[in-house]
């Protein structure tokens, strides 16, 4: 196995700062080796590193048991509008960037880090083989999925847990577009190579196909890694529907028994409209529940878009997620970044 | 309206495609709109008047569709049945015994290459008896200005899936209302709003495809 988890140069610092305040997860990574080094001085140490750092990341149920009998567990923002920020150009595709421009990623993960996620997701949502067969990368599909997991994870250290990000084909199972075997290869492979790189567990998010989001999970599940799946709701009555007519209630069952250990939504609206989602997951299923919803909506000033809630508010409307809905990990989607996080990190339960 | 083109409205409505067709569960081994809209060629029903009872068929699934009654997948099941009886009329549009409502040309916006809402948009306005011309994912304002040459009268529907993306959308309405002041252009997609429509000097919003088949509906009245 391939895996180079020890911190990157370039963050020496901040690790060694980290290594001075561990944050409390420190001890689900394995709980037999509580202190990690931060910074590999000598080859030895860095074998050494790799061999501890190798079992850390990888979590049994009872470590992530422990993890999710302390909500809230913090989650991380929106990626793709800070890769914008650091130059990514509209259009093209994020994951691209993995290979490209692996210090910018790598930064972005860290400033999740650094504002207090627990956990943090990797650079690879649109990373399936059948979405970046679009951008003509098909044949760099193994390479921008273990690579997007090494630098969250080299980000991470040993602050943060690490879940592959695995999003939707945007092929449709229904028109006859693609296979359900395609479908379940394509997210196979991708599963492979994010475990590859070093993935603590992997996560299937803004799925609208109740069918995609089963194949997804089931190819997650079977590489043996915890795996949250989760959701867009944003159409029907009361936006409790996805695009495709998905129920909370069905998403909860149909993934359970796919085998996600955790399920949610993300994106699609504000926290605003997510505490009746929850109460409708909650009443499904007895999983962890996994919330990520959007800074509100979003409008256009001067051409650029703009997300007006601010951290603060977001925080707050976030806050009885977990206090009254029963759900264990929060973050952000679209129209969050690391200010929304620490805000979240800020408000913890009374 | 006549029991075999009441049929084939049944079917739209309710996305039987064809006899082989396992949807919906509760039409299973019946004949399809493929196989309706044959026969009532060869039985001699004009044209015309099948083209009317699919338009039929797929207003009830527009209505059942904003009262949410529906969603995605049934709109794209009646697209496809409306697809296969619309394939036995081609030759009837072509020589002129059957007329559309209009031509309406339809493409992702530069920059982004997500289809799906743009797919389901052109199916569903073809299925209200429009010619669509889709131009895929990624159109470059160019290709919008080549094509409204070709075809006057057209209305143009862009759509987009990213709020990074959609901004190229207020440079293509530029670049079309450069060469074309009066040209009709629809805009959509996920992030796009009735405000940003008018910002960037669109003609017409609408949050799903319904809106812009009536939009359109009035338009060729």
């Amino acid at each position: 196995m391939r895996i180079r988890l020890y911190p990157h140069k370039n963050d020496r610092n901040q690790s060694s700062q980290n290594q001075k305040n561990p944050r409390h997860l420190k001890n689900h990574h394995n709980p037999r080796n509580p202190t990690i080094p931060g910074i590999p001085q000598s080859p030895e140490s860095q074998e050494s590193l790799k061999y501890q750092v190798a079992n850390m990341s990888r979590i049994t149920r009872k470590t992530w048991l422990e993890l999710c009998n302390k909500p809230p567990v913090i989650l991380d923002g929106a990626w793709g509008s800070l890769l914008q920020q650091r130059g990514l150009p509209a259009g093209t595709a994020p994951e691209a960037w993995n290979l490209t421009h692996s210090g910018e990623v790598r930064n972005a993960a860290r400033a999740y880090v650094q504002a207090g996620s627990q956990i943090i997701l990797t650079n690879t949502f649109g990373g399936n083989q059948i979405a970046l067969g679009r951008h003509g990368l098909a044949d760099k599909t193994t390479a921008i999925n273990r690579t997007g997991a090494e630098l969250s994870r080299q980000a991470a250290g040993t602050d943060a847990l690490v879940l592959g990000s695995i999003g939707p084909t945007g092929a449709m199972l229904m028109m006859g577009e693609i296979s359900a075997e395609q479908m379940g290869d394509a997210f196979a492979g991708q599963a492979d190579a994010l475990k590859e790189g070093g993935a603590d567990g992997l996560v299937i998010e803004t799925m609208s196909d109740l069918e995609e989001a089963v194949l997804a999970t089931r190819a997650a599940a079977a590489i043996g890694l915890p795996v949250v799946s989760s959701m867009v709701f944003d159409s029907g009555p009361q936006n409790h529907h996805t695009m495709m007519g998905v129920t909370p209630a069905q998403a909860a069952v149909a993934l359970e028994d796919a085998g996600a250990w955790a399920v949610g939504a993300n994106c699609g609206l504000g926290p605003d409209v997510f505490l009746p989602l929850c109460h409708a997951f909650r009443a499904a299923t007895k999983l962890p529940l996994w919330m990520k919803p959007n800074a509100g909506l979003p409008e256009i000033e001067d051409g650029k878009t703009v997300y007006r809630m601010t951290a603060g508010e977001f925080a707050g409307l976030v806050r009885p997620l977990w206090e009254q809905g029963g759900v264990v990990f929060v973050g952000g989607c679209c129209g969050t970044d690391p200010s929304f996080i620490q805000a979240l990190k800020a408000n913890p339960p009374a | 309206m006549e029991e075999i083109l009441n049929n084939l409205a049944r079917c739209i409505e309710f996305g039987k495609t064809d006899k082989a067709s396992a949807w919906p569960p509760d039409m299973k081994e019946q004949d399809g709109a493929d196989e309706i809209a044959l026969r009532a060629l060869e039985e001699g029903h004009p044209p015309d008047r099948i083209l009317e009872a699919l338009i039929t068929g797929m207003e009830a699934v527009g209505r059942k569709f904003s009262e949410n009654k529906i969603f995605v997948p049934q709109m794209l099941m009646s697209a496809k049945a409306m697809k296969a009886a619309m394939a036995h009329l081609k030759p009837a549009f072509e020589s002129g015994t059957a007329r559309r409502k209009g031509t309406f040309v339809i493409g992702t916006v530069q920059g982004d290459l997500h289809d799906i809402g743009k797919n389901i948009v052109a199916m569903y306005i073809e299925g209200n008896g429009y010619e669509v011309v889709d131009l895929g994912v990624d159109v470059k304002p160019e290709q919008f200005l080549a094509e409204i040459g070709k075809r006057p009268g057209c209305v143009v529907g862009m759509s987009a899936l990213l709020t990074t993306t959609m901004i190229n959308m207020k440079r293509t309405v530029e670049v079309i209302r450069d060469a074309y002041p009066d040209q009709v252009i629809c805009v959509g997609g996920a992030p796009v709003t009735e405000k940003f429509c008018r910002d960037i000097n669109a003609d017409f919003y609408s949050p799903g495809p319904q809106g812009a088949v009536t939009f359109l509906n009035k338009l060729a009245s």
